[in-house]
């Protein structure tokens, strides 16, 4: 079973957006970045299934100059990778549609039978790239995956599609196929930082053509804006004890005191 | 925008799904604006029995045993021919997990874009205008489809639910199949030990927490409160509370008098499970989460400080 897993870098939340002077994008200029939070689960359910069964995993991230691809490839070989490639230059990250043709070409000469994907990206305006690169593919696709089992023979694998209040629906899939993974069984295992640091200098980073580039994603944005939080929420300041009293008395206007009287 | 405003139904288990009841009532006043008619296309094996419960227009109905239950790829196939034959201006579907698939496999089947997350779809100067949500709620950006026509996922909760009636419903041929994806049941979790739908005082706490150890000052809280601990999803993956406590999208959907959250951001995914609390107090450090949007109350604080200090004065 051959693994292909798309990664990707997303601006760090723990840091300030701002919208830049157009008013229809961010404000790069100072921004952060860290993996997306699901690819890594999609990494590690890559990992962990050729580690139990045998096969290959291969990471593709797109050539993007904003952030550290090189670093985030360097990672997934830390972590067990058996090869990285970046697809394409870009400045920043394109829209959803251009990842999607992009990777859709590359994976015309990446041997693959089962893609992983992040379940979804903080930053997408236009769709998931997985359902976009699996249709463009003609493979079937699945979001929302919370558990995979490949079958014996390896042509198709059993995937769990999470719906409201923990339901999921059970799937057979057959391959090749892409899944948008939601979490993975294990957490994402650790790389150790100097191993990462060691392979950005020695390990080989491959490069592929992203081929001729889609339509883009067909949307105009007229306006970004961070909305207006705490304009609707009365904010309580001071000390956390005066929080606390405040929150108290809040709760007791409605009832509720202490003592755990329902 | 004169034209079709289409509909995807969801159901499941025999039942059609609230987020389709909520597409249905946009779609309707968005038809009644523009002068179009809202379609709703309805797939499944027996299931026509279910259409006239939805507020639209017409009702297609595709029946087909390979549409028994969802399949992202039997949906994808049967819904592309009947897009492609009606051009419709708007294509409605739910955030949902089949919503993704189906939306982004359509987009990129049929050619058509697509604006994700969206909280609003309003029509101004003839034609829709999307508003959706970006980096887990910290960023709202309003869209226009540059060809005027497409697709949008809407998350739940958007909008208010259809009402009445009585829709033309026809019967329509399944196009085509495609049964790479097989259906093969609905997995339920087991009863916890607590139902957090039923709890009027939930506390719930998020990745904020930073350790397991410090549940404790929660579970403290949430005892002098005669309440319970509910949590986001990073708090149930990691094993910390049991899955059943896990409010939101994937968790469960509650209504609590008290609803107080603990260094949780309020991810668009958190916020559909809670919006509806009576009365919402939110504590986190960072003075820009989403969570203050939808709160009563809110405090820039650090929960470690501010809980033990809370379940102290209650005490008192
Ligand atoms: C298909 C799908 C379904 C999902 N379903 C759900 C769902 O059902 N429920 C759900 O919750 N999520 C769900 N998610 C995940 C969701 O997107 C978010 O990732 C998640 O809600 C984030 O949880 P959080 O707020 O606890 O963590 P974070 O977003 O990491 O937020 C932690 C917050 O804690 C604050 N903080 C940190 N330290 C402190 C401190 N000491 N004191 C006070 N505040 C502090 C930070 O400022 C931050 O705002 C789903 C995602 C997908 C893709
Ligand atoms: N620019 C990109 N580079 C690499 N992977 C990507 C890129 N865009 C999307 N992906 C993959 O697709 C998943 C879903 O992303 P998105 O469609 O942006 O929500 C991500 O988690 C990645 O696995």
């Amino acid at each position: 079973m051959d693994y292909v897993v798309l990664l990707k870098q997303v601006p760090d939340l723990a840091e300030e957006l701002e919208i830049d002077a157009d008013g229809t994008g961010l404000d790069r200029e100072w921004m952060s970045f860290v993996a997306s939070e699901w690819d890594e689960y999609a990494l590690e359910e890559a990992l962990h299934l050729r580690d139990a069964s045998g096969g290959t995993v291969t990471c593709l991230a797109l050539g993007v100059e904003a952030g550290a691809v090189d670093e985030l490839l360097a990672t997934g070989l830390a972590r067990g990778a058996d090869r990285v490639v970046k697809v394409g230059s870009y400045e920043q990250n394109p829209d959803s549609h251009t990842a999607a043709a992009a990777f859709a070409s590359a994976l015309g000469s990446v041997k693959h039978d089962l893609v992983l994907t992040g379940v979804q990206a903080i930053d997408d305006l236009d769709g998931q790239v997985g359902p976009l690169v699996a249709t463009l593919l003609g493979h079937p696709h699945v979001s929302v995956v919370t558990h995979i089992a490949v079958a014996a023979g390896g042509s198709s694998v059993t995937v769990h599609q999470e719906y409201a209040g923990g339901v999921v629906g059970e799937f057979e899939v057959d391959l090749p196929a892409v899944l948008g993974v939601q979490t993975s069984r294990e957490a994402p295992r650790y790389a150790p930082v100097s191993r990462v640091r060691q392979l950005m200098k020695t390990a080989t980073i491959e490069s592929l053509e992203a081929g001729t580039p889609g339509t883009g994603s067909g949307l105009t944005i007229e306006s970004m804006s961070v909305p207006e939080s705490g304009t609707t929420a009365e904010m309580i300041t001071g000390n956390p004890g005066a929080i606390a009293e405040r929150i108290a008395a809040i709760l007791a206007e409605r009832g509720i005191t202490g003592g755990g009287a329902r | 925008m004169s034209g079709e405003i289409l509909v995807v139904v969801e159901h499941r288990d025999g039942a059609i799904l609230d987020t389709t009841h909520e597409l249905l009532g946009r779609a309707s006043a968005l038809a009644a604006q523009g002068g179009g008619a809202t379609v709703a296309v309805l797939l499944g094996s027996g299931v026509a029995g279910l259409a006239g419960s939805l507020s639209a227009s017409r009702v297609l109905v595709v029946e087909d045993p390979g549409l028994e239950s969802f399949s992202p790829s039997a949906y994808q196939a049967a819904l592309v021919p009947i897009i492609k034959e009606r051009a419709p201006d708007l294509v409605l579907v739910a955030n949902s997990g089949p919503g993704m698939d189906v939306a982004a496999g359509l987009s990129a089947a049929l050619g058509l874009p697509l604006a994700a997350y969206a909280v609003d779809v309003t029509l101004e100067g003839g034609s829709p205008l999307v508003t959706c949500q970006l980096y887990a709620g910290k960023i709202q950006a309003k869209v226009r489809f540059t060809g005027g026509r497409g697709i949008v996922t809407v998350v739940a909760g958007s909008f208010a639910p259809g009402t009445g009636g009585s829709p033309a419903v026809e019967q329509v041929a399944a196009g085509a199949s495609d049964a790479r994806i097989r259906f093969k049941g609905l997995l339920k979790p087991e009863a916890g030990d607590v139902d957090i739908t039923r709890e009027s005082v939930l506390v719930s706490v998020g990745r904020g927490i930073g350790e397991q150890d410090n549940l404790e000052l929660v579970e403290a809280l949430a005892a002098a409160l005669g309440g319970a601990v509910s949590s986001s999803r990073p708090i149930a993956d990691a094993g910390w509370l049991p899955r059943t406590r896990q409010v939101g999208k994937s968790g469960l959907k509650v209504k609590p008098k008290v609803y107080i959250a603990l260094g949780i951001s309020g991810a668009p995914e958190h916020l559909e499970g809670m919006r509806g609390a009576e009365l919402i107090i939110a504590v986190n450090s960072d003075a820009r989460a989403p969570i203050f949007s939808v709160a009563h109350y809110g405090a820039v604080a650090d929960l470690l400080d501010v809980v033990p200090a809370l379940t102290a004065k209650l005490g008192s």
